[in-house]
């Protein structure tokens, strides 16, 4: 089941045996992935399974060790870093905004990096700012004066901001309150859609990757042991390891049906 | 009081701005070296433990001895320059100074900017690699500006440091705030040295304000602040360069040790070669060793030596010939080795003698140094800081079979008080001193012969040898002041009351040669 492009067409993001070790422990292992045009894909696993280094790899701040990650077709490893991370949006969960720029200097800094005019940067700030649902009086205050949702709106928006067509996100909403994650997660699955954007999300909260996947795969030591669509997967019955991830959000939904079935009783 | 008041008030202004721009020369070079080596540190493990090391070791090393240090290395430096380049710098006075105090001004800075830097947040390095800076843009967009706070407290410390130790500049030529504290430990002028204290402390005050708005200008994220700062820092040191530029360089420097006698006859020579027409720089409060090197290089033009010292401590030699063939040899060894010129002996000599108080030597029965060999196993010596170390005392040792209870070793100005109190019984004295008279102490006869002749010399640079303007200012004092003169004018300095300035003694001792010329 794995490694095939999907039936979308052309893969955008291709992953070819890519293999990455910290001194003699591998956290990935051979994996061959391939993400395909407007896809959403949630990579589920525990901590330590080489979910987040796997990520990493797409944009090198983990460069493979061996293998290849290929971007539309052409890889990554003779492009110049730098450049290569200022194409793609990267979210993760400890967010990282520079704490002596304003809101608006942290949304601006990858166009910046591009050159791009003031002018434009601004126009750019105040359209990102609209698009993560914050005031536009936010744009001067420094992310000390942020909550914890506001901060990660900021970081999406930053990720944003150079128009990538491919998302990173490093388990993006772990550490929001639940109310915060579920509408943040939601909004971004629409600008996914609204922009037709590649995304890849590294989570280990399997309710999270069923609702806003297209597709999950689930790494287990490095390795992809299983891969499909959020349905698929809920329907797996030969793997006892994705049956039994799938069994707890099952349970938990079943609880939660019953419970509202016995509020409609008269 | 209020005329030494005065007369330091008056010295201010040339003492404060050299004190300033070494000050602001060194900070910014240390600056400019420890932010290279901050960078080198933080993106390297295996640079970042030999620099940290490294600028604690200098740390240790006194900097009175780094400043020192700095001398003989830029001399050989200056040399190899003349030899490859054929042309030498001097290695005197600013130079040695400026590298000492930058030397000086680094561990602070390293500290903080490797400790402020390192300890960034991971997630904000992250950050700044994933949305695409490169390592430069990481450093001045993201790591600079947030070691900014911690690299400025450093910054502070460091400035404060240097300006403090600025002030142990002036023994290697370099005019500070420090002249102050030198000449006023000298001559007892204590005025003076409160002066150079007060000072140094109110710059270093200001400058740490100053930086203090900076620093918190950078972590309130002000700007407004950061600029007040920096531009009242630049208009100080600009205000203090402006005299430096305007005064232009002085021709002819005289030289001086860092006794009275020294400062008298710097400001004596001074003033006549003035009156010849030639601009004049001092740098007196010169180590012994340091002067010659520095006539001899030619960073000085003139100074006044001993030739006892000449014979003992620059050609090492360790026999005794009568005065005159000694000083024959030592004109022709000066001329043959250095190329420097012996203009003549001004006439009195300032040999060391053993000194004690007359009261005590009569008491003990003792009136040359051999009475005294019988009763120094109960008795204490002090010494100036040379003293144990030259010839003389090993010659008075073995010539007398001198040996004392115990041994201490002063600052001239405090070797006699510990003498006139008790606190010692015999001191090394030095015979044109005008306390010997004032204090009444004895001077011990020397039967045996073991201390050198040390008449006062004047000599003069290589490249001054057949200058007329020194030779027509310098020429009349040769062989013109006897040793109760110059007795006379030392104490005009070192006396506890009505003390003289140099500058005033040396007037009133040109004016006594001209009417004994007369």
């Amino acid at each position: 089941m794995t490694g095939t492009a999907d039936a979308r067409g052309q893969p955008i993001v291709e992953l070819r045996s890519v293999r990455r070790a910290f001194g003699s422990t591998v956290a990935v292992r051979d994996v061959d992935l391939a993400v395909g045009p407007s896809e959403f894909l949630a990579i589920l696993g525990e901590s330590g399974s080489g979910k987040t280094t796997l990520l990493k790899t797409i944009n090198r701040l983990q460069p493979p060790d061996r293998g290849d990650v290929l971007i539309d077709g052409r890889s990554t490893s003779a492009v110049v870093e730098h450049e290569l991370r200022r194409r793609i949006g990267y979210v993760f969960q400890r967010v990282g905004l520079f704490p002596h720029m304003t809101v608006a200097e942290n949304i601006g800094v990858t166009p910046r990096l591009l050159g791009w005019s003031e002018e434009s940067i601004r126009a750019r700030v105040d359209e990102l700012l609209a698009l993560v649902n914050l005031p536009a009086e936010m744009a001067a205050r420094l992310p000390t004066a942020l909550s914890g949702g506001q901060r990660q709106r900021v970081g999406v928006a930053r990720a944003l901001a150079a128009r990538p067509s491919i998302m990173l996100m490093d388990e993006p909403f772990g550490a929001l309150d639940p109310v915060t994650r579920d509408s943040l997660g939601a909004e971004y699955r629409l600008l996914h859609e609204r922009m037709g954007l590649v995304t890849v999300m590294v989570t280990h909260d399997v309710i999270e990757a069923l609702l806003l996947a297209d597709r999950i795969v689930v790494m287990r030591e490095g390795a992809i042991v299983a891969s499909g669509t959020p349905r698929e997967l809920m329907n797996e019955r030969t793997d006892a390891e994705v049956r039994k991830l799938m069994d707890m959000p099952r349970r938990q939904m079943t609880r939660v049906a019953a419970m509202l079935d016995d509020a409609r009783r008269p | 009081m209020s005329d030494r008041f005065a007369n330091a008030w008056a010295l201010l202004p040339g003492y404060l701005s050299q004190h300033v721009v070494l000050s602001a020369a060194a900070m910014a070079l240390g600056l400019l070296v420890s932010l290279v080596l901050v960078v080198a540190s933080v993106r390297s493990e295996r640079v970042r433990w030999p620099v940290l090391a490294f600028a604690s070791l200098i740390q240790t090393v006194p900097s009175l001895a780094l400043l020192a240090l700095f001398y003989p290395f830029l001399l050989a430096v200056s040399g190899l320059a003349e030899k490859v380049f054929g042309t030498g710098f001097s290695a005197l006075g600013f130079l040695p100074s400026l590298l000492a105090l930058a030397l000086y001004s680094m561990l602070p800075v390293i500290r903080n900017g490797v400790a402020g830097i390192l300890n960034i947040d991971g997630a904000i390095i992250e950050a700044a690699r994933g949305v695409g800076m490169t390592e430069w843009q990481r450093l001045a967009r993201v790591e600079l500006p947030l070691a900014a706070p911690l690299l400025m407290a450093g910054v502070r410390t460091a400035a404060v440091w240097v300006i403090g130790a600025a002030t142990l500049s002036t023994p290697v030529g370099q005019v500070s705030l420090g002249n102050y504290i030198f000449s006023g430990l000298q001559l007892q002028d204590w005025v003076s040295v409160l002066f150079g204290c007060v000072a140094a402390a109110t710059l270093a005050l200001v400058v740490d304000q100053l930086l203090g708005a900076i620093e918190t200008g950078l972590a309130r994220r002000n700007r407004w602040r950061v600029v007040a700062g920096v531009a009242a820092l630049a208009v100080g040191i600009a205000a203090a360069a402006l005299p430096l530029g305007r005064g232009g360089a002085a021709s002819y420097v005289v030289g001086g040790k860092n006794f009275s006698e020294q400062l008298i006859l710097a400001e004596l020579m001074g003033a006549r070669i003035a009156e010849a027409g030639g601009s004049v720089a001092q740098r007196t409060g010169l180590g012994s060793a340091v002067v010659f090197a520095a006539l001899a290089s030619g960073d000085v033009d003139v100074y006044v030596d001993y030739s006892g010292t000449i014979w003992a401590n620059v050609m090492r030699r360790t026999d005794v010939l009568p005065r005159e063939p000694m000083l024959a040899e030592i004109r022709a060894w000066l001329e043959r080795e250095h190329g420097i010129v012996m203009l003549g002996s001004l006439g009195f000599e300032n040999a060391y003698g053993l000194a004690m108080r007359r009261d005590r030597a009569e008491a003990l029965g003792i009136a040359t140094v051999a009475d005294l060999a019988a009763h120094a196993a109960e008795l204490s010596m002090g010494g100036d800081l040379e003293f144990f170390s030259r010839p003389e005392w090993g010659a008075l040792q073995s010539a007398y079979g001198l040996g004392f209870a115990s041994r201490r070793e002063f600052e001239p100005t405090f070797m006699y008080r510990a003498v006139t109190d008790g606190e010692v019984d015999v001191i090394s004295a030095f015979t044109s001193d005008g306390r010997i008279a004032a204090d009444d102490l004895l001077l011990l006869g020397d039967p045996a012969g073991a201390f050198l002749p040390y008449d006062a010399i004047v000599l003069v640079a290589q490249k001054r040898a057949s200058d007329d303007v020194l030779r027509r200012a310098l020429a009349p004092l040769i062989g013109a002041i006897p040793l109760a003169l110059m007795q006379e004018a030392n104490y005009r300095v070192d006396r506890e009351r009505d003390k003289e300035t140099p500058a005033a003694t040396a007037r009133w001792l040109e004016s006594e040669i001209a009417a004994r010329g007369d």
